[in-house]
């Protein structure tokens, strides 16, 4: 028995140092500063207060959620160190860490799981408070260590939304019974982290610090972290180049220099730790209105896009093609539905089929404004919709005048790009159901799309527990979305992240860089 | 007396101006489509109808648009330029963090294109005068006309690309080396070292401006008969250039400041761009990007006022070079 232990154990042990040849085989280092871009500059750093990427960015490392998650999105221990589920998926039970601590010294207990779930996140996080106010029945604490959230209905995606963008704990102690939005304690961000807020310059940088009294004995290894803003995509790729910066995460720099700053000596390169996210590029077509009303045309312009080309030549190889609404690293993907083809003369013919004069319409595209990948892909979009005899009008305008726009639905064509979270019922399926088709967001049913059928087998879908059922349900949802164009499917997207090789642990998990980066450390 | 009245007129008509300003950039920015909730929304990468509403009342968006401008004014005469909800910081706050680096670079590169210009003017038009060594005033002015010809955004990137790349004597970006700890004399050789290519490359466009206005300008004056009598009454060379030459010329060069330190103002948005300077330009564009109503108004207000008072100092500036312009009260030159 003994001996079969040890044998598991060095077998594992051979495993681990294969897998990493030499990064485990000394010891971490400890101490130096670990300086990175961030881009936008956010506007805040309180996760639960904003959402967008570079907030989570930053903010990752100042808060923790109760999980986190491996590559293949299997749930990880976070400030929850293991967890039980119900058989009947209605009740989840998460025991926490003991002895964690907030920044301030004050300790991290259930009341603070329990305020951040029920009272803060579901009022004021974009994604979080849809979740919570829709599906989640209670959240109590059992004691001081112990939570119990019950659900209105079962809902496996559930357990997915643990990482600290998308729910991160916040103090109760700082919070209760204030106005989150005016809170002057949203300057000095106080979380559970391994590091701690020390200064935000604005327009110049934010510092964070090791933080000492940290849950996990012996981390973080770094001392300081500093986040450069650097608003020039040339001036962002130079400061890497110079070592300035040690690190580039996806869309740091465009994809045209992601090539030339890979070859150069001593950067590692890797497009892991994007898996929860899963971004997916697509064509937006406005349903509501001729000529896209007609699933034929919409049919036709697939067929009039070579999307083999588009990956190659204006991602510059960042992504593959897309084969349907789910992309390939979502869970209950289906490889087997049939994809669109690059096919001209098909396409001719379906326009053919679809019964209208393409000359008579002037497509107006909004354009995307993030930047020359998406400049490009508009204006090879407008040349197969010009290459089907259709006029287009191209409508430039900004990030805001493209959310007014889409979510408004004032446009007949226009492409966008969302993450996809890992699970469908997260990122996807809010994208197609009919109760979504409603004005004010770019991230709803904005093109209209109404299929009584679909929206059932969303239904069923999110709340089946049994894992073979969910998959056949997802794959019917898929072939009939890619039969229907329910929207242009384009990339599947890859998110490039550059980096010294002397930095070790940097992407470990499905999160990637958003993760706390307690393991993180800088060879000497 | 005279000089205090015309102070109080035209700082009077400054206000004016200033309320003229916030009035019209108000409904301005409204024209832009989108509002900064939907924006928000946008980049959160969800945000259901409800949640964008929510977000609306808290903006302030749901009220009249013209209650929204009179609860503005209220705010602006009691020095309350409002809240950024954006980014949960009050306007005025935002706004007074970037001044000193708007400032500090304003400054410099002023200085920089007006001394140089000037110098070089002065070159350029005695080696033309004189007809000696005319290669000297070809030089100048061609090098003149192609700075003045040359994009910012291009001349900024190859300055980085030759000082900060390839030969590496300059930081490539930002204010001062972020994490060096350095205090006092050394920290201020940081941010000089920081400096030395914004300020080039901003100051090289109105610098290329002020050659070409100094050189044509003291070609006019060096010609007149004062002159002609200074030199007869055996005033030195260099003298007559300083005190009765330059100082005539100087009245367009005066002018252009005028014009160059208000548009600085307004915030180098390339320049801060490229080179990751944290002033007033960037702010300003963000807060657009971002629909940041409050900020933007708040920042227009302040350029508003700065412009203003610029335009005063150049008046008074006029009054100090040709004293002929006070003596004739009334036909004060404005910028």
């Amino acid at each position: 028995m003994k001996l079969k232990h040890s044998l598991k154990l060095s077998l594992a042990a051979l495993a681990i140092a294969m897998a990493l040849p030499w990064s485990q085989a000394q010891a971490q280092t400890r101490g130096g500063t670990l300086s990175m871009i961030v881009q936008p500059e956010p506007p805040i750093l309180i996760p639960a207060l904003n959402q967008q990427g570079p907030t989570q960015f930053i903010t990752g490392k100042i808060y923790e959620s109760l999980l986190t998650y491996s590559f293949d999105l299997k749930p990880q221990p976070g400030l929850a160190k293991s967890w039980d589920a119900s058989p009947d998926g209605l009740s989840y039970t998460f025991h926490l860490e003991e002895g964690v601590k907030w920044h301030d010294g004050q300790p991290f207990t259930a009341d603070d799981v329990v305020f951040s779930l029920s009272e803060m996140l579901p009022k004021v996080h974009a994604r979080a408070r849809v979740i919570l106010t829709q599906f989640v029945d209670s959240v109590s604490k059992v004691d001081d260590h112990t939570v119990t959230i019950k659900l209105k209905t079962a809902f496996p995606a559930f357990m997915l939304m643990f990482e600290p963008g998308f729910a991160p704990m916040m103090p109760k102690h700082i919070y209760a019974g204030t106005d989150y939005a005016t809170n002057p304690a949203n300057q000095k961000p106080v979380g559970t982290g391994p590091f701690m807020f020390q200064e935000w310059k604005r327009g110049e940088y934010v510092k964070l610090v090791r933080n000492p009294n940290y849950w996990k004995p012996g981390k973080p290894y770094l001392d300081e972290l500093v986040f450069n803003v650097i608003p020039d995509s040339a001036s962002r790729a130079v400061a890497f180049e110079r070592g300035s910066v040690d690190v580039l995460r996806g869309g740091d720099v465009d994809n045209v220099d992601v090539r030339r700053l890979r070859a150069l000596e001593g950067v590692q390169y890797t497009t892991q730790g994007w898996e929860m996210f899963s971004p997916q590029a697509y064509l937006i077509f406005n349903m509501r209105k001729p000529p896209f009303d007609n699933v034929k045309v919409r049919q036709a312009v697939m067929a009039a896009m070579n999307r083999k080309l588009v990956v190659d030549n204006i991602f510059f190889g960042l992504g593959k093609v897309s084969t349907g609404p789910f992309v390939a690293t979502e869970m209950f993907y289906d490889k087997n539905v049939p994809p669109y083809t690059f096919d001209m003369k098909k396409a001719r013919a379906l326009i053919k089929e679809s019964g209208i004069k393409p000359g008579d319409y002037t497509i107006r595209q909004l354009s995307f404004p993030y930047g020359s990948t998406w400049d490009r892909l508009g204006e090879y979009t407008k040349q197969a919709l010009e290459q089907l005899g259709f006029n287009v009008d191209v409508l430039s305008t900004d990030a805001g005048g493209w959310a007014s726009g889409t979510g408004n639905w004032d446009f007949d064509l226009t492409t966008s790009f969302v993450y996809q979270y890992g699970d469908p019922a997260l990122g996807v399926q809010r994208l197609y159901v009919a109760s979504n088709n409603v004005k004010g967001s770019p991230f709803a049913n904005v093109q209209g799309y109404v299929n009584p059928e679909v929206d059932k087998l969303w239904l069923a879908a999110a709340s089946e527990v049994d894992t073979a059922k969910r998959q056949a349900l997802y794959s019917q949802i898929q072939t009939t979305l890619v039969n229907d164009v329910a929207n242009g499917y384009l990339v599947d997207m890859e998110f490039p992240t550059l980096y010294r090789g002397k930095i070790k642990n940097l992407v470990k998990t499905a999160i990637g860089l958003n993760e706390s980066f307690d393991d993180v450390y800088i060879e000497k | 007396m005279k000089f205090l009245s015309f102070f109080a007129s035209r700082v009077g008509k400054a206000l004016l101006v200033v309320l003229g300003v916030v009035v019209i950039n108000f409904f301005l920015i409204r024209l832009a489509p989108g509002d900064p909730a939907a924006v928000l929304a946008g980049q959160s990468g969800a945000g259901d109808a409800a949640y964008v509403a929510q977000l609306r009342t808290q903006f302030g968006l749901d009220q009249p648009l013209l209650t929204q401008l009179a609860l503005y004014l209220r705010g602006v005469v009691q020095l309350d330029l409002g809240f950024s909800y954006r980014n949960h910081v009050p306007v005025l706050d935002l706004i007074v963090e970037r001044l000193p680096a708007t400032f500090l670079l304003m400054f410099c590169a002023f200085v920089f294109s007006l001394v140089l210009g000037v110098l070089l003017g002065v070159v350029a038009a005695k080696a033309r005068y004189r007809n000696k060594r005319r290669w000297i005033d070809s030089a100048v002015t061609s090098g003149a006309l192609l700075l003045y010809a040359t994009p910012l955004f291009w001349l900024s990137l190859m300055g980085i690309l030759l000082f900060s790349v390839i030969l590496g004597w300059l930081p490539a970006f930002g204010m001062e080396t972020v994490g060096s700890r350095l205090t006092g004399l050394d920290r201020a050789l940081d941010i000089a070292q920081h400096l030395v290519l914004p300020t080039v490359t901003l100051g090289c466009f109105f610098m290329a401006v002020y050659v070409r206005l100094t050189r044509a300008s003291m070609l006019e004056v060096i010609g007149m008969d004062f002159v002609k009598t200074a030199r007869a009454k055996g005033v030195g060379p260099g003298r007559v250039i300083r005190a009765h030459v330059l100082r005539n010329a100087l009245l367009p060069v005066i002018t252009f400041a005028g014009i160059q330190l208000g548009q600085m103002a307004g915030g180098a948005v390339l320049t801060e761009t490229v080179f990751a300077w944290p002033g007033i330009g960037r702010l300003m564009f963000d807060a657009l990007l971002q629909r940041d109503y409050q900020l933007l108004l708040g920042i227009f207000l302040v350029t508003s006022i700065l412009v203003v008072a610029f335009n005063l100092v150049t008046d008074v500036a006029y009054r100090l070079v040709d004293p002929r312009i006070a003596a004739g009260g009334t036909q004060g030159a404005s910028a």
